[in-house]
Order: structure tokens, then C-alpha cells, then sequence
């Protein structure tokens, strides 16, 4: 479904963020995207709907190429990809509800939705999502009002509700507590396999991205170095992705975990 | 090197070096001669005479201007709702036109920074290098005396001072709001609306009382032109030396000022 195919980014400093990245992520796969801070995976996702230009190499999406689209045709594709951000980047002084529909904005016109006069179906939509992430009764308060992991809620419906195919989602537990942190991956997982969605997200914790998903990407430098199941995250492919350091413990962790939860 | 080590081998520390220190006081030492200097250019060029009578004559005119007349205060309501008038429509237009100014001259909104972003400095720089009393001065040669006149002078005068606060509130709003609504497939102007209007509306509100507040006292001046508003009284009032009428619209002045402070401050308080 999403092809990636010599994907590069050389940021004006000269820094080579992305070298030549090939991949394939086939419908309804959830996939992660390891590697040490600086390793291009922020880039990657924001090559993708190109919120960040890519240098060269293409983009693919249900056989469109979204590097070469224009801005009318890149608008478009944008709706297929919903995002998901590390700081949720709501829009604090809005409404939950205004920013859930705001996922609604590549669809309705400039005027409909700057008086807030959303279609009936999306205003439906809207409270079945909230309904969904378990913040139906917090629909008029305002963002900033909210605890983090009620946000990345949020942030997750406007994500929904533009009917997405592909979620990129960009290290969506960064800012919570280990609790809130497997509830929101936890939840992320659950609704790609309702919906049928593919996802590529970003995340620090290798144990964490382990727990839940079934394809492991490790990045450094810009460049893929492990691709595989999470199982196949031993100690030398741990050290490849990130460097010298003693892997034993994150291993020997999950598993014990594992054996815990079943 | 403010560490050091003295004959015994402790270690003391001292702010600056004995370099640096002097440097400093050779400094304080110029400043206080050119101050000196000036000090005495200025008496130079005083006549003594009369400050030393300043007393006098200050006494004389306190004298003269208690009490105030009171029932002049029946002439005062219609150009004192002129001062407010001008004040407020004042601030309005000018924010109309600082708007689409600060947004043309914002580093992230400009549509471009080679030949539009200067042209919008520029603007925001030309207004605010004049006065209003200067302003006021022209556009009653242009446009005759009277409230139309003050009201343009605040308005051009203001554009300035609330593009320039507004266009810094713009660029110093968060990307990632922005990042995520431009994500959703927004239209440009959908991702203004969304992504930047509500973070700068705190900004643009305090902005624009804050102005309002400067403009009611700058307005209250306007009338020494002929720009209308109650310094059309005043002027009236102290050519004609009736000291009584001029403590009187002072006074008014004094609470009008006041009570504009009092409520910029209650919304001010009341947005954040």
C-alpha cells in the first residue's frame, strides 16, 4: 500500500537526514520505527505527507506519487494519512471538539469551517470517536485543560476522523508515564486493527514498541539497519541500531513481562 | 581570571580582575564628566531669573485656577465624548489595517520575505516614527479641523505600534499546532485560521485594549491642532487664561485616563 522507494533528505545545513531509505509497509500492518535520537525518524514520517520535502526518492500511496503531486493533489492525499505528534499539538485555546472536527478541514470549505458549521455526519463522527477514546463527557472543555494522556486522546480522534488509510504517528508516549504510555499505544493498536489501518510510529522504547506491534524498523544515521519481527531484536541488533551499550537487561525485561501478562 | 592564588596558596575569588575593575571605573569616571559638561552647557543657557521666581508665579496661578469652575463641566460632555470617540474608532481602523500588516510581516506568514516582508516594515516603521500631535498637525491641513482629522492621526499613528506587537506575537507561536493542522489537509487559510488565529488572540486582544488605553490620552491632546476632542478646550481655555476652566478639564482628563486604565486592565486580566 505505502512504498517508499530511495527515499533521501539533506537538510540546508548539510546534514543527510535520510539516505536511501526503501520500504514497503503493505495495508493494515502496524510497524515501528526504532533507532537513537538525530537517526531521521521524525524526517521520515514528515517525508511522507511532506510536512518535510523530501530531496529525491518517491513516495507512494495506493499507487500515487505524493512527492510529485501539486498542492491541490497533495491536500488531498494528506486526508489518506492521519498524524499523531509526541506534544499532541492540539490547538490548546480551541474546544476538544474543535479540534477533533479541525481532522475534518482538507474536506470542508474555508467558510463552513471557520464559522464551525460542520456536516452533520462529521459532528456524529466526531462524538462517536470521543465516545470510542473515552472522553465523550470532556467534548466542550478546552485542550490545554486536559492531562496528557487525555490530549494524545484527543489527538488520536482528530487523526480518525479524517478517514484515514496510513497513520504516522511521531513518538506518541514521549511526553507520559509508563501507564498512559501502554494505555495510548495499547489503543493505537486496537483501532488500526478496527479500521483496518497501517501505522508507522516512532517510538524510544524498544520494550514498549516490542509489547505491540509485529514489525520493528531500526534507523541510524538515515539509513534502515534492521528489519524484522520484534523477536528479532537480540543484543547484536540492538548494538547495530544504537551502539555499544549492555542490551541484556531490555531483553531479558520483556520477556519476563510477556510470561507475566499471559 | 578572578581566581587567585595568593602567597600562602589559598585560593581567593574575586568578581573581576584588577583589569577589568579599572576599565569599570574609568568608564563611571568619563560618564560623570560628560554628565558634568552638560550639566553645565544647560545652566548656560538658563536664565536664572525666572526659574528662581517659578515659585512665585506657580503659586499665582495655583491661586487663580482653585476652585475649578464646575459649571463649566456642561460644555465638557459633547467634546469629551468626541475624545472617546476618537480614541475608540481610532484603535478600530488601525487594527483593521495592522492586522493584514503584521501577518505580511511575520518571518513565518509572509507570503515573501525578499519584497513583501520590507514593504510591511516599513509601513509598520513610518507610522510609528511620527507623533500623533504631527499626524493630527497634517491631516487638519488636509482635511480640515475637527473629529474626522484625530481620528485618522490615531488611527495611522496606532498601525505601527500594533502590527509590530502583533507580528512578533505571530512568529513566536508554536509550529507543532501548525504542523498538525497543515497535516489534516487544511487550505492555507484554513491553517491560519486554525493553526495560528487562536494562539494570537490573547496577544491581538491585550494589543488592542493596551492601545486603546494610550490613545485615550493621546487623543485628549489632539484638540491643541484643531484636531478636535476635549485639548480643543483646553487650548480655548489657557489662550484666554481662564485658569478655573483649564484645572477643570485637567481634572476630567485625570478621571478619564484613569478609568480607561482601570477597565484595559480588568480585560486584560480577564483574557489571560
Amino acid at each position: 500500500m505505502l512504498h517508499l522507494q530511495q527515499l533521501s533528505k539533506t537538510y540546508k545545513t548539510g546534514d543527510k537526514a535520510l539516505n536511501d531509505v526503501t520500504l514497503e509497509v503493505p495495508g493494515g500492518q502496524v510497524l515501528a520505527l526504532i533507532g537513537p535520537s538525530g537517526a531521521g525518524k521524525s524526517t521520515l514520517i514528515r517525508c511522507i505527507n511532506r510536512l518535510v520535502e523530501p530531496t529525491s526518492g518517491n513516495v507512494i500511496l495506493d499507487g500515487q506519487n505524493i512527492t510529485k503531486l501539486g498542492a491541490h493533489g497533495l491536500r488531498k492525499m494528506r486526508r489518506r494519512m492521519g498524524m499523531i505528534f509526541q506534544e499532541y499539538a492540539l490547538v490548546e485555546r480551541l474546544t476538544v471538539m474543535e479540534n477533533v472536527l479541525s481532522g475534518r478541514l482538507g474536506y470542508v470549505g474555508f467558510w463552513r469551517s471557520y464559522f464551525r458549521k460542520y456536516p452533520q455526519t462529521d459532528v456524529d463522527e466526531a462524538y462517536r470517536l470521543l465516545d470510542r477514546v473515552g472522553l465523550l463527557e470532556m467534548a466542550d472543555k478546552r485542550a490545554d485543560e486536559l492531562s496528557g494522556g487525555q490530549r494524545q486522546r484527543v489527538g488520536i480522534a482528530r487523526a480518525l476522523i479524517q478517514d484515514p488509510a496510513l497513520l504516522l504517528v511521531d513518538e506518541p508516549t514521549a511526553s507520559l508515564d509508563p501507564k498512559t504510555s501502554r494505555q495510548i499505544m495499547r489503543l493505537i493498536c486496537e483501532l488500526c486493527r478496527e479500521r483496518d489501518l497501517a501505522a508507522i510510529i516512532n517510538i524510544h522504547d524498544v520494550k514498549l514498541a516490542q509489547m505491540f506491534v509485529q514489525r520493528v524498523i531500526g534507523l541510524t544515521k538515515g539509513v534502515v539497519q534492521f528489519d524484522g519481527p520484534p523477536e528479532g531484536l537480540t543484543e547484536e541488533v540492538l548494538t547495530r541500531i544504537y551502539g555499544e551499550e549492555d542490551w541484556k537487561e531490555t531483553i531479558e525485561k520483556i520477556e519476563e513481562e510477556d510470561e507475566a501478562e499471559t | 581570571m578572578p581566581q587567585i592564588l595568593t602567597g600562602d596558596g589559598t585560593k581567593t575569588w574575586m568578581l573581576r580582575d584588577r583589569k577589568s575593575q579599572f576599565t569599570r571605573w574609568g568608564a563611571w569616571m568619563i560618564g560623570t564628566i560628560i554628565f558634568l559638561w552638560c550639566w553645565k552647557q544647560i545652566s548656560d543657557a538658563t536664565t536664572w531669573f525666572f526659574v528662581w521666581d517659578a515659585p512665585r508665579i506657580a503659586a499665582d496661578i495655583g491661586g487663580r485656577a482653585i476652585p475649578p469652575r464646575w459649571s463649566y463641566m456642561e460644555k465638557l460632555w459633547e467634546p469629551l465624548w468626541d475624545t472617546l470617540n476618537i480614541a475608540t474608532l481610532g484603535t478600530f481602523f488601525a487594527l483593521l489595517m495592522a492586522v493584514p500588516v503584521a501577518f505580511l510581516a511575520a518571518r513565518n506568514t509572509t507570503p515573501s520575505a525578499l519584497l513583501i516582508r520590507p514593504i510591511a516594515l516599513l509601513i509598520i516603521v513610518s507610522t510609528r516614527s511620527i507623533n500623533s500631535l504631527i499626524w493630527a498637525l497634517l491631516l487638519v491641513a488636509i482635511l480640515g479641523p475637527g473629529v474626522f482629522a484625530g481620528m485618522i492621526a490615531i488611527a495611522i499613528r496606532s498601525i505601527g505600534f500594533c502590527a509590530k506587537l502583533l507580528y512578533e506575537a505571530i512568529e513566536e507561536i508554536d509550529t507543532k499546532q501548525v504542523e498538525a493542522i497543515t497535516a489534516t489537509g487544511a487550505s492555507r487559510w484554513q491553517v491560519m485560521a486554525y493553526g495560528i488565529v487562536p494562539q494570537i488572540m490573547p496577544a491581538f486582544a491585550g494589543i488592542a485594549v493596551f492601545r486603546w488605553d494610550i490613545n485615550i490620552r493621546e487623543s485628549t491632546v489632539l484638540g491643541l491642532v484643531g484636531a478636535g476632542g476635549i485639548g480643543l478646550q483646553l487650548k480655548g481655555s489657557l489662550d484666554t487664561l481662564a485658569w478655573p476652566q483649564v484645572t477643570l478639564i485637567l481634572i476630567v482628563i485625570f478621571g478619564t485616563v484613569i478609568i480607561s486604565e482601570w477597565i484595559s486592565a480588568k480585560v486584560r486580566g480577564a483574557i489571560i
